[in-house]
């Protein structure tokens, strides 16, 4: 039954149907980190409920030596260990595909299907024979299909031993009992001596060698850290819980003084809006402060980002998107969350919005956003989503930062000294926009200032007065055009020259790399542009000139940056066709292609 | 004295005169209790030798947000949003423990809009002196009834407030916190050594001072006007502030009297005007409560802890104020981030 004579090499999409809290996650990671060591490119996507035991959940293991690490709609292996599901997931293997299944009891004949093959491992019945705690079954049985899917693919178990010692090093006993039922899959497909012809792993000697494999969060955390966050507030939500808790796990170590003191301090918030009100109050008071929300969370800040954004207090607000509206689909991704970011709050305000698109850049633009937010005195959004967020993948390794702190117009008593013993809180002294800023504890006598989210002149005092209130707004907008160039700028890949551009950004842009690639395969190439940032600046006009055929690829239902772009650049308006995939799945690059070319 | 001397302008302990305390001109309505609130907060700062570099201003919004303008010009201050200030002081206060923050509030501000972030910064033990301005009514939106206006009490548009009145003085001790009084604004001799004391205190300290609104609830039938607040006021002991820099030439009178040392110098002196011991928690909840039954409204020091550990101090933060801290006290080193990138290639 194979249909090609040779199964390919490294090319494998693996889904595992478990249910959640069944330690499924320890297996999956197991087996992804298994595949990594071989030195194959790969993502691990988990795709689990808003719920915290016995509801489905899967895994989907991508290996990839063109290292393609987005979603993949076709399913190679499907991992069929949670019986809640069987039904749907028997139909979800593509024809041709392999099915490793608990055959501890029969299969329903009903699930059976002609067109895939099917491999029992009877993993209920080799824990009940040989763990002796009953409480650990359960766990156990799923180390069962690691060791079988290594054995049916090519992983060598002593690769699988090494990463059980990575990941659990100092637990021996966790090691032993996890590599003994590891060792009962991969004995028993052995025994059976079965084999498949879906595909092949195959180590790739330094394969990995200048990756890491990490999350989008941790990347963050990591990042945050090294930009010198000060005053952490948080309210958890999910999917950016995992960002702080990063920071609470790996802080210590780099910010204890001599004393044992921390030089930082991590508040959990009784809600976003006093979460992010305390960011404001952290960041007048001249700390590098961040708070880390997701949809709802970013929805009750508003009040206080206008209140930021007006008073010109640096923050930074890292937000984690989800499925919305409102509750939405809190564990799935999306990136429906860019006008609110872009426009947050009531009145005329604009943000600016970094943009990461794997965990590298997530670390670079962590650190970066905080000297943004100095050097701009406003709050600066980090953009990230689930899938970037929570997913592991491959990235090159985090780069140290290239400069220093930047701190912007921070004047210290000095300064002040040093310019006639003056200062005004909302003079635009250097035309950018941009005023001088003095912080608490600065002792001139000049230094102190009343900041107010009400109506307020150059000295920061109240006024009602039309034309000084015309002048700030102003002066703010002036502001945030001289950060349009201070921003990440584009990058763009061309050569295709056939006036066709796609445009990505976020998580979007992997799996739009990989749409390419499959588009120029079919003669349609085109060129892309992944944005990085808002406002938007450098080629992106460039690039909207020379495109006849745009299409912007984007998470939501209304296109929401095609919106932004359009406004931006209403001349090139018709030329930005939006292509939202918005069903809260990672994006696959087959959608993409079907969405621009049309299924066939 | 000399002609000369008396001539000098007055200076405090750190050659302040009482003037330097001053702030903008106050734009509230003429006789409104706020102001006497201001002078209160001048006359202590001024008397305690603060030096006003060292404040920060914190308020919401509401006729009391607006008075921290008219008080220290030279002390930084932050009008924020409306029931935030809270949450606002707590990233100030955690930003720089080393400043001494003065929040003003309203009764909207904080017991309705901002109850949840109040109830939590008492619950943190945030340090602060919060004082509510408290006069049962929103005065900016002209007329209506607040969280703190008695069942029963009539509004000048003749409404009649149907609901219980949140005590803010019995929540706060609820909600633990470390320093509980309550004043009325007209009545200095009270209000300022209470607001001395609290600034030496070190967690949240919560003033609960009644201030009657003489333009919107200061009619017949409303229990927080001039004439209601002067009725029902009951006093528990009276009030003296001995800054560390000055001796304790008060008289003391055992059992009747009760010194506290407060945490950053200086000392509260109550001479007592009813059995009540305002170190001891149950007490200070029954006392407010009974006040309450009995239609009366309690002031002076309620309840005072000085032996707990303020947020900074829980939160472990270092001496040098986060604000303050260097690039090289903060961001690892290169070798630090490899060892982070070589823990993600297992």
């Amino acid at each position: 039954m194979a249909e090609m004579d040779t199964p390919p090499v490294n090319d494998v999409n693996i889904c595992v149907a478990t249910a959640n809290g069944s330690g499924s996650a320890s297996s999956n990671q197991i087996l992804y980190k298994s595949v990594f060591k071989m030195g194959i490119p790969c993502s691990g996507k988990n795709l689990f409920p808003s719920n915290i035991q016995g509801l489905p959940t899967w895994y989907f293991i991508r290996a990839s030596e063109k290292g393609y690490l987005g979603r993949k709609d076709a399913i190679d292996v499907m991992v069929l260990f949670n019986d809640d599901t069987l039904a749907a997931d028997v139909k979800k293997v593509r024809a041709g595909g392999l099915i490793l299944y608990d055959d501890s009891r029969p299969l329903p004949p009903a699930l059976v299907r002609k067109d895939v093959s099917y491999i029992g491992v009877p993993a209920e019945n080799l824990v009940k024979e040989h763990i002796k705690a009953p409480q650990l079954r359960a766990k156990q049985r799923n180390m069962v299909y690691v060791g079988a899917v290594g054995k049916l693919f090519g992983i060598p178990m002593g690769i699988m031993q090494e990463v059980l010692e990575d990941t659990f090093g100092n637990k021996p006993a966790v090691i032993e009992s996890n590599l003994q039922c590891i060792e009962l899959g991969y004995k028993h497909i052995e025994k059976l001596g079965t084999a498949q012809d879906v595909g092949f792993l195959k180590a790739v000697p330094n394969g990995n060698k200048h990756k890491i494999m990490t999350e989008g969060n941790t990347a963050c955390a990591v990042g945050a850290i090294f930009g010198g966050a000060t005053v952490v507030t948080w309210y958890p939500i999910t999917p950016s819980s995992s960002l702080v808790e990063e920071m609470i796990e790996r802080i210590p170590a780099f910010r204890r003084d001599e004393h044992g003191k921390n030089r930082y301090a991590i508040v959990q918030a009784e809600d976003e809006l006093a979460a992010v009100s305390m960011l404001v109050g952290a960041g007048f008071a001249g700390a590098r402060a961040m708070t880390s929300t997701a949809g709802p969370g970013l929805s009750l800040m508003q009040e206080s980002i206008g209140l930021a954004y007006f008073v010109e207090v640096p923050g930074v607000i890292f937000v984690i998107q989800r499925g919305g509206p409102s509750t939405g689909l809190p564990t799935r991704t999306q990136q429906s969350d860019i006008t609110l970011m872009h426009q947050g709050s009531h009145g005329d305000t604009r943000h600016i919005v970094l943009i990461p698109h794997d965990n590298s850049s997530a670390f670079d633009m962590a650190w970066q956003a905080f000297d943004v937010a100095d050097r701009f005195q406003t709050p600066v959004f980090v953009m990230m989503d689930l899938d970037l967020g929570m997913n592991m993948s491959l990235s090159a390794p985090f780069a140290m930062p290239d400069r220093p702190f930047d701190r912007g117009k921070l004047l210290s008593e000095a300064d002040i000294k040093a310019q006639g013993d003056k200062f005004s809180r909302y003079l635009d002294l250097d035309g950018d926009g941009i005023p001088q800023r003095t912080i608490p504890g600065n002792l001139h006598p000049a230094a102190a200032y009343f900041a107010r989210g009400s109506g307020h002149d150059e000295q920061a005092r109240y006024s009602e007065d039309h034309i000084v209130y015309r002048k700030l707004l102003e002066r703010l907008r002036r502001k945030y055009e001289t950060a349009r160039e201070y921003v990440p700028k584009p990058i763009v890949y061309n050569g295709a020259s056939t006036g066709m551009g796609l445009m990505s950004f976020g998580s979007s842009y992997e799996p739009t790399r990989e749409a390419r690639d499959i588009m120029a395969t079919r003669g349609k190439a085109a060129d892309h542009l992944l944005l990085r940032a808002l406002p938007v600046n450098g080629d992106v006009r460039d690039f909207l000139a020379s495109h006849k055929e745009i299409y912007l690829i984007e998470q939501n239902r209304d296109g929401q940056m095609t919106q932004i772009l359009r406004d931006e650049f209403p001349e090139y308006a018709a030329r930005i066709k939006p292509v939202c995939l918005f069903d809260g799945m990672p994006l696959a690059a087959g959608d993409i292609v079907e969405s621009i070319l049309g299924g066939n | 004295m000399t002609e000369a001397a008396r001539l000098e302008p007055q200076v405090n302990h750190i050659h302040l005169a009482k003037k330097d305390y001053e702030g903008a001109e106050s734009t509230m309505c003429k006789g409104c209790g706020h102001d006497a609130i201001t002078a209160s907060i001048i006359t202590a700062c001024y008397e305690s030798s603060i030096d006003p570099r060292r404040v920060v201003k914190l308020s919401g919004i509401g006729c009391s947000s607006k008075t921290t303008n008219y008080f220290m010009n030279q002390s930084f201050g932050f009008n924020g949003t409306h029931g935030r200030m809270a949450a606002l002081a707590t990233g100030a206060g955690v930003a720089n423990h080393h400043m001494l923050p003065i929040g003003v509030s309203g009764d909207g501000d904080t017991a309705s809009i901002g109850l949840g972030n109040f109830a939590h910064m008492i619950r943190r033990n945030l340090r602060i002196t919060y004082i509510v301005e408290n006069n049962g009514v929103y005065g900016l939106t002209k007329g209506q009834f607040s969280a703190t206006a008695d069942k029963g009490s009539r509004a000048k548009k003749g409404w009649v407030n149907p609901w219980n009145a949140i005590d803010l003085a019995s929540l706060a001790i609820l909600m633990g916190a470390t320093f509980v009084a309550r004043s009325f604004s007209g009545d200095r001799k009270q209000l300022a050594p209470l607001v001395q004391a609290a600034m030496n205190h070190n967690g949240t300290a919560v003033l609960d001072v009644l201030s009657p609104c003489v333009t919107f609830n200061n009619h017949e039938g409303s229990t927080k006007s001039l004439k209601g607040i002067r009725e029902m006021k009951d006093d528990l002991n009276e009030i003296d502030f001995i800054p560390e820099f000055e001796p304790i030439d008060v008289e003391y009178a055992p059992g009747k009297d009760l010194r506290v040392r407060m945490h950053d110098g200086g000392t509260v002196v109550l001479h007592k005007l009813k059995d009540h011991d305002p170190t001891d928690r149950v007490q200070a909840m029954s006392v407010v409560e009974q006040g309450m039954h009995e239609g009366k409204f309690v002031t002076g020091l309620i309840y005072i802890d000085e032996t707990q550990p303020d947020f900074a101090t829980q939160e472990n933060v270092c001496d040098t104020p986060l604000s303050m801290l260097s690039e090289a006290e903060l961001r690892p080193s290169a070798k630090d981030l490899a060892l982070i990138n070589e823990s993600f290639m297992r």
